[in-house]
C-alpha cells in the first residue's frame, strides 16, 4: 500500500518536472524555429527558405567533418589521460587528488578570451613546426573539457569502492590495465559515457578558441555563414543543435552496444 | 599491493623500497602532469606574466588597477550572478536528474534526456541571448501572446535586459550541465538502502536527510563548483545581451582585449583574469573544507 | 635607390623564402612582399599572376552584410580564382591587429586588413607601404603619406528605425514615450567604434562638440531613465524580430536592414553630420603579399568602389569618379540624402571620448 501511494506521487512529481523543465527548455527553441521561417514583410507566408541556405557553402563540410574528427580524438585523448590519473592518485597518491581537482577547474575559469591569449604562442609553435592543420586544436580541447569530463567522472568513482575492487583484482593477478578496462570502467559506465558525451558537446560547440585561433570549426563556419542574413543564422543553429542532439542519441546507442559486448560487469 | 601512507620511518626502515614506491606512484600522474603543464601551466603562467606587464617592464600597475571601485563592482556582479545561477542550476538540475535516474536505465527517455541536457549545457553565445530574446523579450513570442489575452509581462520594466535576466539565460544551461555531471552519483544510490531505511522505520524524509543526502552532497558540491565556474567565466551570452560597459568581470576583459576605440589593455586583462583564478582558487578551498567535513565517514 | 631596393628584395626574398618553407598552399613570389606598388614590381599582369600562383588571401573580421563584403569576395574569388579564407567575422578591428601578432609566420596570418582609424593609427609598424594604381583618387586628407594605410569607405552616423512603427524626425523625438524600450546601439561603444560614434552623434545633436562627448552620455543617460533604452546589441536578427526597431549605427550599415525589413528607414539629423572611414592596410607579414596586393588593386577599382557604394557606403574615390563617370549613379542616388559638412573623429579626439566613456559609460545606463 505505502509503495503503491508513494510510486503514485512519484509518477506525478516526474511528469511535473518534465513538463515544467520540458517548456522552459524547449519553448526558446521553438521561438528561434518561428523566427527562421518567417517571411520576408509582415505577412508574407513561412518558409524553410533559411534551412536550406545551409547546402550554399561546400566549407561547411569540410567544418563538420573537421569537429567530428576533433570530437573523436578528443573523447579518446580525454579517457586515456584522465581515467587511468584519477584512479591512479585516488589509489596510491591521495594526496594529489585536491590538487589535480583543482588543475582540472582551472580550464574554465579563465574565460576563453584569455586563454587563447596564453594558446597562441603555442599553437604558433605547432603550426610553424609541426602542423597547421585544424586537428591540432584536440591538444587545447583535451584541456578544455577537463573541468567537465572530470566531474563526471569523479561522480562515478565516488560510487564505486575502488580499494576493494582493485586490491580483489590485483591479488587475483590482473594487471593494471585490465582493472581499469574490465573491472572499474564497467561499473561506472554512465559516468564514462557522460563523460564522453560532454566532450563531444563541448568540442562540437566551441567556438571561442577555434575562431580566435584562425580555425574554421563547425560553430566558426556557422557564424561566417551567419554573418549574411539574420534568417539564416538562426535556421544554422537550430540545425547545429539538432545536429549534435541526433549525433549524441546514437552515441548513447553506441555505447550500449558495446559495454554489452565486451560483457561487462553487472551494476551491483 | 595496497597503498601504505609512506612515513619518514616507514623511509628509513626499508629505505629503497619506500624511496621506490613513492617514485613510482607519483609516475603514474606523470602524463597528465606532462600534458597540463604544456598546454594549461604554461598558457597561464603567460598569462601571469602579462598581468605583472607593463610598457617599461615589470610593474604591479595592472594589480592595481584591481582595486578600482567598477572592477570591485564588477567581480561582486560577477560572483553574484555565478553563485545565484549555480545554486538554481544544481538544485534544479539534481531534482531533473532525479527524475532521469529513477526511470529506466536503458529506456529512451533517458537517452532522450541526456542527449538533450549534452547538447543545451554547450549552448550559449549570441544565439542563447536571441533565442531568449524571442522568447520572452519585448517582442518575444510569449509576451505577445499574452499581451493578446491581455497580460502584461513587463509592467516594471524590462528585467531580462539586466543581470537578472541574465541569471536565467545561465540556468538554460547550468541546469542541463547539473544534469549530466551529477546522474552518475545518482546512479550509484542502491535500492538497498532505501530498503533498509524503511527497515529501520525511516520514511522518505529520513532516507532523504540522513543517507541518500550525505552520501550525495561531496559530489553535489563538486558539480556546483563546476557550475559556478562555468557561469563565472561565461561572457559571449552577456556581450550580446548587455552593452552597458563592463558590469561582470568577462565583460572587462574582452573590453581590455577587443576595444578598437583605444581602451585596450592586454595585460589588464591578465591582471583580471589572474583574479578570476584566484577568486576561484579560494572558492575552491572552501569547497575542499566542506567536502571534507561531509565525506569524513565515507569508505574512501 | 636601385642599390637599396635589389638589398631590400634580397631580404624579402630570403625572408619569403623561410616564410615559404613553413607555410603551405601555393609558392609565393618573393619580391611582392616588399613591393609598394604594381607599377614597381612587373605591372598588373605580373600581380595577377603571382597572386593566382599563391591561390589564397587570408581576410578577418569581414562580415558579409557588412558594406556588401559577400558580393565583394565572391566576385573577387570568381575573377582571379584565389579561394579568400575568413576568420573571425565578428572580431573588432583590435581583434585583426591581435591575431596579426599571434599568427605571425604561420600560414593563416591575416594578410590585409579593415580597420577603424584608432586602430590603425596605433599600429602602423605592422603594416606594408603601398601605393594603389588608383592612389591619386585617394584624397590626401584621407591616406597615410607614406602609404602604410589608406581609408576605403566610410558613412554617416544615423539613426535607422521601423517607419511602420515609428517616425523620427529629430533626435528629442528619441525621448518621448512612444520610443519605450525600443533604442539601441550597435555594440558597447567603451569597444566597438560604431557604438562610440552613434553616442558622439549623439553629442553632437545635444549641444556637445568633437571633443565633448558629455552630452551625449547624458542623452542616453535620460534615454535609459525614460526606460527608451534598450542595452542589447543590435543585430540583423534583433532588428528583424522588433527587439531593436531605432537603432544608432552607420547609415551603410542601417541600409542593409531595408533588405529584411523593407519599412527600414534611415535618418541622418540635419545638426549632426558625423562621418567615418576605415582603412585598408596591408601586413608587413603576409603570407600571401601578391593576393594581398592585388586584393587592394582591386578594391580601389571602379568596380571595388561601386560594390561598396552598392553596400550603402561611401567609397573613398567617390569625388574622383563622379569627376570621371566611373561612380553608379543608381546606387549614389540610393544614399541618405545629408545636407550640411560633416565631421569626422580625430585622433586625440577618439581617445579622449574613448576615456570619457570608459569613466561614465556604465554609471549612465548600468541601471
Amino acid at each position: 500500500m505505502v509503495n503503491r501511494r508513494r510510486s503514485r506521487r512519484l509518477a506525478a512529481f516526474k511528469t511535473v518536472v518534465y513538463v515544467v523543465l520540458g517548456l522552459f527548455f524547449l519553448l526558446p527553441i521553438a521561438a528561434m524555429v518561428e523566427f527562421a521561417t518567417r517571411g520576408v514583410g509582415i505577412s508574407s507566408p513561412r518558409s524553410l527558405t533559411a534551412f536550406t541556405s545551409i547546402g550554399s557553402d561546400p566549407e561547411l563540410v569540410d567544418a563538420i567533418t573537421a569537429s567530428l574528427e576533433l570530437a573523436a580524438i578528443t573523447s579518446v585523448g580525454m579517457l586515456a589521460l584522465l581515467l587511468p590519473t584519477m584512479i591512479w592518485i585516488r589509489l596510491r597518491v591521495p594526496q594529489m587528488v585536491r590538487p589535480v581537482e583543482l588543475v582540472c577547474l582551472t580550464p574554465l575559469t579563465i574565460p576563453a578570451i584569455v586563454l587563447v591569449v596564453g594558446f597562441a604562442p603555442i599553437y604558433n609553435w605547432i603550426e610553424i613546426n609541426v602542423s597547421d592543420s585544424i586537428l591540432m586544436l584536440a591538444f587545447a580541447y583535451l584541456i578544455l573539457v577537463l573541468p567537465y569530463c572530470y566531474r563526471a567522472l569523479d561522480a562515478g568513482l565516488s560510487a564505486v569502492d575502488l580499494r576493494t575492487l582493485s586490491e580483489a583484482a590485483r591479488s587475483l593477478g590482473a594487471s593494471w590495465g585490465t582493472v581499469i578496462w574490465r573491472i572499474i570502467v564497467p561499473n561506472m559506465s554512465s559516468a564514462v559515457s557522460n563523460a564522453c558525451l560532454l566532450c563531444v558537446a563541448v568540442v562540437l560547440g566551441e567556438f571561442t578558441v577555434a575562431n580566435l585561433l584562425n580555425f574554421e570549426n563547425l560553430q566558426v563556419a556557422i557564424s561566417i555563414l551567419g554573418t549574411g542574413n539574420a534568417r539564416d543564422s538562426i535556421a544554422l543553429a537550430v540545425l547545429s543543435l539538432v545536429f549534435v542532439f541526433f549525433f549524441l542519441l546514437v552515441l548513447s546507442f553506441l555505447g550500449r552496444a558495446l559495454s554489452r559486448r565486451r560483457g561487462g560487469a553487472a551494476k551491483a | 599491493m595496497t597503498a601504505v601512507p609512506v612515513t619518514k620511518a616507514a623511509y628509513v626502515r626499508r629505505p629503497l623500497g619506500g624511496r621506490l614506491r613513492v617514485s613510482t606512484a607519483w609516475l603514474g600522474a606523470a602524463p597528465f602532469l606532462v600534458y597540463t603543464g604544456l598546454f594549461l601551466f604554461l598558457p597561464t603562467v603567460l598569462v601571469a606574466v602579462g598581468a605583472f606587464s607593463g610598457p617599461h617592464g615589470p610593474t604591479l600597475a595592472n594589480l592595481a588597477q584591481l582595486s578600482q571601485p567598477y572592477v570591485v563592482s564588477a567581480f561582486l556582479n560577477s560572483l553574484v550572478l555565478s553563485a545565484v545561477s549555480a545554486s538554481i542550476g544544481a538544485v534544479v538540475g539534481a531534482v531533473l536528474a532525479y527524475t532521469v535516474a529513477s526511470g529506466s536505465p536503458d529506456g529512451i527517455l533517458r537517452r532522450l534526456v541526456t542527449a538533450f541536457c549534452g547538447v543545451l549545457s554547450q549552448f550559449g553565445g549570441v544565439t542563447l541571448a536571441f533565442a531568449f530574446i524571442a522568447t520572452i523579450g519585448t517582442e518575444g513570442f510569449i509576451v505577445i501572446w499574452l499581451q493578446q489575452h491581455g497580460i502584461t509581462f513587463y509592467p516594471n520594466g524590462v528585467w531580462l535586459f539586466s543581470l537578472t535576466g541574465l541569471t536565467l539565460i545561465y540556468t538554460y544551461f547550468e541546469i542541463p550541465l547539473m544534469v549530466i555531471v551529477f546522474m552518475p552519483a545518482l546512479d550509484g544510490i542502491r535500492p538497498q538502502w532505501r530498503e533498509a531505511t524503511e527497515t529501520l522505520g525511516g520514511g522518505t524524509w529520513h532516507y532523504w536527510r540522513h543517507v541518500a543526502g550525505p552520501l550525495l552532497m561531496p559530489a553535489f558540491l563538486g558539480a556546483w563548483l563546476l557550475l559556478f565556474a562555468n557561469a563565472f567565466s561565461a561572457y559571449a551570452t552577456a556581450a550580446a545581451l548587455l552593452d552597458i560597459g563592463g558590469i561582470i568581470v568577462p565583460l572587462q576583459i574582452s573590453r581590455a582585449l577587443s576595444s578598437e576605440v583605444g581602451l585596450d589593455q592586454a595585460n589588464f586583462a591578465a591582471a583580471l583574469a589572474l583574479g578570476m583564478v584566484v577568486i576561484v582558487a579560494i572558492i575552491t578551498v572552501l569547497y575542499a573544507r566542506l567536502q571534507r567535513r561531509s565525506a569524513r565517514w565515507l569508505p574512501r | 635607390m636601385k642599390g637599396s631596393a635589389a638589398r631590400a628584395t634580397c631580404l624579402g626574398l630570403a625572408l619569403t623564402v623561410v616564410g615559404t618553407l613553413a607555410a603551405c598552399g601555393g609558392s609565393s613570389d618573393s619580391s611582392w612582399s616588399t613591393a609598394t606598388s604594381a607599377a614597381s614590381n612587373g605591372g598588373m599582369s605580373a600581380l595577377i599572376t603571382a597572386a593566382k600562383a599563391e591561390g589564397q588571401l587570408n581576410v578577418i573580421a569581414l562580415p558579409l552584410n557588412w558594406a556588401n563584403y559577400g558580393t565583394i569576395i565572391k566576385d573577387f574569388s570568381a575573377k582571379y580564382g584565389i579561394k579568400v579564407n575568413q576568420a573571425n567575422p565578428q572580431g573588432s578591428s583590435q581583434d585583426e591587429v591581435n591575431a596579426v601578432n599571434s599568427e605571425k609566420g604561420t600560414s593563416k596570418a591575416p594578410d590585409v586588413l579593415d580597420i577603424g582609424m584608432a586602430v590603425a593609427w596605433a599600429n602602423t609598424s605592422l603594416f606594408a607601404p603601398y601605393e594603389v594604381s588608383e592612389w591619386s583618387d585617394i584624397p590626401a586628407d584621407q591616406k597615410d603619406a607614406g602609404g602604410l594605410w589608406y581609408q576605403d569607405y566610410g558613412g554617416y552616423m544615423s539613426i535607422g528605425y521601423d517607419s511602420s512603427k515609428y517616425t523620427v524626425t529629430s533626435m528629442a523625438d528619441l525621448l518621448t514615450p512612444a520610443f519605450k524600450s525600443a533604442v539601441a546601439l550597435n555594440g558597447d561603444p567603451t569597444e566597438a567604434n560604431a557604438a562610440l560614434n552613434g553616442v558622439m552623434l549623439a553629442s553632437l545633436a545635444n549641444g556637445g562638440s568633437v571633443s565633448n562627448i558629455g552630452p551625449g552620455v547624458s542623452f542616453f543617460k535620460q534615454l535609459n531613465a525614460a526606460g527608451n533604452f534598450v542595452p542589447v546589441t543590435a543585430t540583423a536578427a534583433t532588428i528583424d524580430n522588433g527587439t531593436t526597431p531605432v537603432v544608432f549605427d552607420w547609415d551603410y550599415l542601417n541600409s542593409a536592414s531595408v533588405v529584411n525589413l523593407p519599412s527600414w528607414k534611415v535618418f541622418v539629423p540635419s545638426n549632426a553630420i558625423l562621418g567615418g572611414y576605415y582603412a585598408q592596410a596591408i601586413t608587413k607579414t603576409a603570407p600571401h603579399p601578391a593576393a594581398a596586393r592585388l586584393w587592394e588593386e582591386y578594391l580601389y577599382s571602379a568596380a571595388g568602389q561601386n560594390l561598396w557604394l552598392q553596400g550603402g557606403a561611401r567609397p573613398v574615390e567617390m569625388t574622383a569618379m563622379q569627376a570621371n563617370g566611373t561612380l553608379n549613379q543608381t546606387y549614389a542616388a540610393a544614399l541618405p540624402a545629408v545636407s550640411g559638412s560633416p565631421v569626422t573623429l580625430d585622433q586625440s579626439q577618439a581617445s579622449s571620448a574613448a576615456s570619457y566613456l570608459a569613466s561614465n559609460w556604465s554609471a549612465a545606463v548600468g541601471s
